[in-house]
């Protein structure tokens, strides 16, 4: 019985007992590694567990059982299900989109095609009396509805404060996300990332996800997975080009300056056109043509041109990727030309309302005199009432600023109804009409000409990145072109994704135009800046008109800030902010931040450097040990598991075990053979010699040198292993 | 739970009772209709490696043993180990080109040419073939794997 079991156990015996239960606990532990068939794990388990059963009770451990059980049980509800537990995987979709958030929107991970520019005619403005006119005017979409008060309400809010600095704000904040995003994109993807090591092999052996249920994401999946392969292939056929540099050169100079001129043309073409818009404001008997003279241009051009590129760029010879880049960099350098008259064209019209202003602004001053001239005059009271005009009679001076987010509203809806309508007909009625009249045509529609629509990757997320700084220009003057860019934004995402699915075809060449996604995150960023100067420079330098708005009455935008600092904040930080404006010490901050730009690039440009050496002696290193293991050959523990497993014993090679890989540390090529073949006959044939004494024994006799498996597994699972290999061990 | 699968796909062969440990097998076609392998490109090798006989015919340890691999908890070591033994069409311990092939064009259903499926193969046998033999043994696949970022299925 157990209790005279204990007593006549001596120490040295207890300890060994103890051991040798900590040790099949180990074993217990760690069976899960290994590449076992069920049956050796099971016989191995419950042997285990009973002679673990066994003495832990003895050695006055029976709770420890009852703990192991509560392990092993939370263990397992933890864990999940075995067979992975991440439901069916759907077709990614982007999460819902703010106006300003848009790395959600960014985080594409899709492969981009040859630019092909569909429709992007940005600059159609049509009436859209039911939104720019009429009731909406005078809403809280436009400028005009704030009032300049300075403080509303019972806590005091100050909402011209707030307007200034939420539009400031929002620039600023926007320049945070789009940089934090670079950084990270730069980060994670790697700059130029992948270094080729084992490219084609990684793809080919990882990028199937064993988790995949659904047959409809398999497809995309097998889809994905070829255009990566097509990439690979593509990139490396390029690399073995041949070249004729000077030809090359001649080529692509030649390509640049037709391109060169060809924005310039356009370039003048559109300042042609808007002289003759203002020559025309001055008239009233217009055509249809005429009034929509400049936006008509402006898309035309936007249509035209892009192919144009393209052609050109056929002399130049890039790489595919490095052409798409080339052809996206002059499509955005064709938008700013856009963009930059258009403003012009709205400097224009603010500085005629401006004007107009001056003269409305005296005539209400003189009518507001007139009548309290008559009011005193007849009633002999001078309190200051205010005229008893309906308020709808007030004179008012035309805001400029109102009709600045008008324009922008404007174009933003007729991008919206230019986008869809483009989309119905360019892809949806194509398809419809390839689709049935296929039956009845001579040649075949859906092979050749004009086929289904591809869908046009870069174009769509240069569209994106265009609106988005169309919003960031005209937020400041109509606050709630947000929300009506965030209600486009959700259905422009459900609609576009269902013309995707329904009627676009992938294209055939693809390739990405960066490795990470900063390409278009740093054109992002470029139209951030470039719809902050005019917003800003409106702020600083132009008038607020006198009665509308959170600044009238102010002589700029700005003086809000001045007057809260006046009035608001305690005097000191007054004086303190007079002396921070002072040139004397902003000069030498700014000289500071250029010395600590310059500083930081060159510390980065030499940890590129270092890179570059750091992966260059890693390839040499490669390239040594490649050659160096011809010599060797050893044996891996592991290969002794994958033999086992196999179903059939006969099919073991009769040569010698294949050669290891970084394991081994000092194995001579000699003794290392001889030491195989040892090993062999020991473990598979025989019970294990080393079954005898205490279980600590480090491996001694296994042959000179530490063996690769065991210095995996450490003292403890090496013997146990050995152990399992041949029969029970006798201590039973 | 796996039991309950198990038994689902032949209801009239495996019994509810397994404390007699009954030998029972269950052919191939059954288990690849099982929706967490029916879109596996793989899903044959799979069966075949962890069955006894090589053919593909699973008892109920041999299930057991398939789906704690996949699992997303197992570890590194054993995923890799048995990677490597799914893609060895042949069977011989290493993977050859004509392996290497073989599991280009199941990843690719087809849609590559002779001439890219040649030149995929010759850089992946390339970039990974360590001893210069033109085949991959399982160290060259372990020590190609284990650097791979996010090998994890």
């Amino acid at each position: 019985n157990t209790d005279s079991e204990e007593e006549s156990m001596s120490e040295g015996e207890m300890e060994r007992l103890k051991e040798e239960v900590e040790e099949k606990k180990k074993v217990i532990a760690i069976m899960r590694n290994k590449p076992w068939r069920m049956k050796r794990r099971l016989v191995h388990l419950k042997e285990c567990q009973e002679f673990v059963d066994k003495f832990e009770g003895a050695l006055g451990k029976g709770k420890g059982r009852k703990f192991y059980a509560y392990k092993v049980m939370m263990t397992k509800v933890l864990m999940g299900l075995p067979y992975g537990s991440i439901p069916r995987k759907t077709v990614p979709r982007a999460e819902q989109p703010t106006a300003q958030d848009y790395s959600v929107l960014m985080d594409f991970n899709v492969e981009d095609t040859v630019y092909r520019y569909t429709i992007r005619a940005q600059f159609i403005t049509c009436d859209h009396f039911f939104l720019s006119q009429g009731y909406c005017k005078y809403s809280v979409l436009f400028y005009g509805y704030y009032n300049n008060q300075r403080t509303i309400g019972l806590l005091k809010f100050r909402l011209p404060l707030s307007y200034l600095m939420v539009g400031v704000g929002t620039f600023g904040y926007s320049l945070m996300v789009v940089i934090r995003t670079m950084a990270k994109n730069a980060d994670v993807g790697g700059g130029d990332g992948d270094d080729g090591e084992f490219t084609f092999a990684w793809k080919m052996f990882t990028s199937w996800d064993y988790l995949i249920g659904n047959a409809e994401t398999a497809d995309n999946k097998y889809a994905s997975i070829t255009t990566s392969f097509k990439e690979s292939i593509v990139d490396e056929q390029e690399n073995q080009k041949d070249e004729n540099i000077h030809l090359r050169r001649f080529l692509r100079v030649l390509a640049n300056f037709m391109i060169i001129c060809c924005l310039g043309g356009s370039g003048y073409l559109i300042f042609f056109v808007v002289k003759r818009s203002q020559e025309f404001a001055n008239r009233d008997d217009l055509s249809w043509y005429e009034k929509n003279e400049l936006e008509l241009i402006m898309s035309l051009l936007g249509l035209v041109c892009p192919p144009l590129f393209e052609t050109i760029a056929e002399l130049e010879e890039y790489h595919p990727r490095i052409a798409l880049k080339w052809q996206l960099g002059r499509i955005f350098a064709l938008f700013l030309g856009n963009l930059y008259t258009f403003l012009f064209a709205l400097f224009d019209e603010v500085n005629n309302k401006l004007e107009e202003e001056v003269s409305i602004r005296n005539a209400s001053i003189w009518a507001q005199k007139e009548y309290y001239a008559n009011f005193t005059l007849y009633n002999n009271d001078t309190d200051t009432t205010p005229p008893p005009m309906d308020p709808s009679d007030v004179i008012r001076g035309p805001c400029w600023e109102t009709a600045v987010g008008i324009e922008f509203v404007k174009l933003t809806v007729s991008d919206i109804q230019v986008t869809y309508l483009t989309i119905l007909i360019g892809d949806f009625a194509r398809a419809v009409i390839v689709r049935f009249l296929n039956y009845c045509w001579c040649w075949d529609l859906e092979a050749t000409y004009p086929s289904y629509g591809e869908f046009d990757i870069s174009g769509n997320v240069l569209g994106l990145v265009f609106n988005q700084g169309m919003i960031w220009m005209g937020a400041f003057y109509a606050p709630g072109l947000v929300g009506i860019n965030v209600l486009r934004l959700l259905s422009s995402m459900y609609y576009q994704c269902w013309a995707v699915m329904a009627t676009n075809v992938p294209h055939e060449r693809v390739f990405k135009a960066s490795k990470s996604n900063n390409f278009y995150m740093g054109l992002l960023l470029l139209i951030l800046f470039l719809s902050l100067l005019p917003v800003v420079y409106t702020i600083m330098t132009l008038p607020p008109s006198f009665d509308c708005g959170p600044f009238s009455g102010k002589a700029k935008m700005f003086d809000v800030i001045m007057e809260t600092i006046d009035l608001d904040l305690p005097a000191f930080l007054g004086t303190l902010m007079g002396y921070a404006a002072n040139p004397g010490l902003i000069i030498p901050a700014v000289l500071l931040m250029v010395l600590a730009i310059y500083y930081l690039n060159s510390v980065s440009e030499a940890y590129q450097h270092a890179n570059a050496e750091l992966k260059k002696k890693m390839q040499m290193a490669r390239d040594e040990e490649k050659n160096r293991r011809n010599n060797t050959e050893s044996t891996d523990q592991v290969m002794k598991d994958l033999e086992d497993l196999l179903p059939n014993r006969s099919l073991l090679p009769p040569a010698p075990p294949p050669e290891t890989g970084g394991k081994s540390t000092k194995v001579r090529p000699g003794t290392a053979g001889k030491d195989v073949n040892l090993q062999k006959d020991v473990s598979l044939s025989s019970p294990n010699p080393n079954a005898r004494g205490a279980v600590t024994r480090p491996p001694g006799p296994r042959g000179p040198g530490p063996l690769p498996g065991n210095g995996q597994q450490g003292p403890g699972g090496g013997p146990g292993r050995g152990r399992g290999r041949g029969q029970p061990p006798p201590r039973r | 739970m796996l039991h309950g699968r198990f038994h689902e796909l032949a209801p009239h062969l495996v019994p509810l009772d397994y404390t007699n440990q009954p030998d029972i097998r269950l052919p191939l076609a059954l288990i690849v209709s099982m929706p967490e392998l029916k879109e596996n490109p793989f899903r044959n090798r799979i069966v075949e490696v962890f069955s006894e006989d090589g053919q593909g015919n699973l008892s109920f340890n041999d299930f057991v043993d398939m789906f704690s691999a996949l699992c997303e908890t197992a570890p590194r070591e054993l995923k890799t180990i048995y990677a490597f033994k799914i893609y060895d069409f042949n069977v011989d311990n290493f993977l050859c080109k004509e392996d290497l092939e073989k599991t280009l064009n199941r990843l690719t259903k087809g849609e590559l040419t002779p001439e890219e499926v040649n030149l995929v193969c010759s850089k992946a046998m390339e970039e990974a073939d360590l001893d210069g033999d033109s085949k991959l043994s399982f160290s060259d696949f372990e020590n190609m794997i284990s650097k791979a970022p996010d090998f994890l299925r």
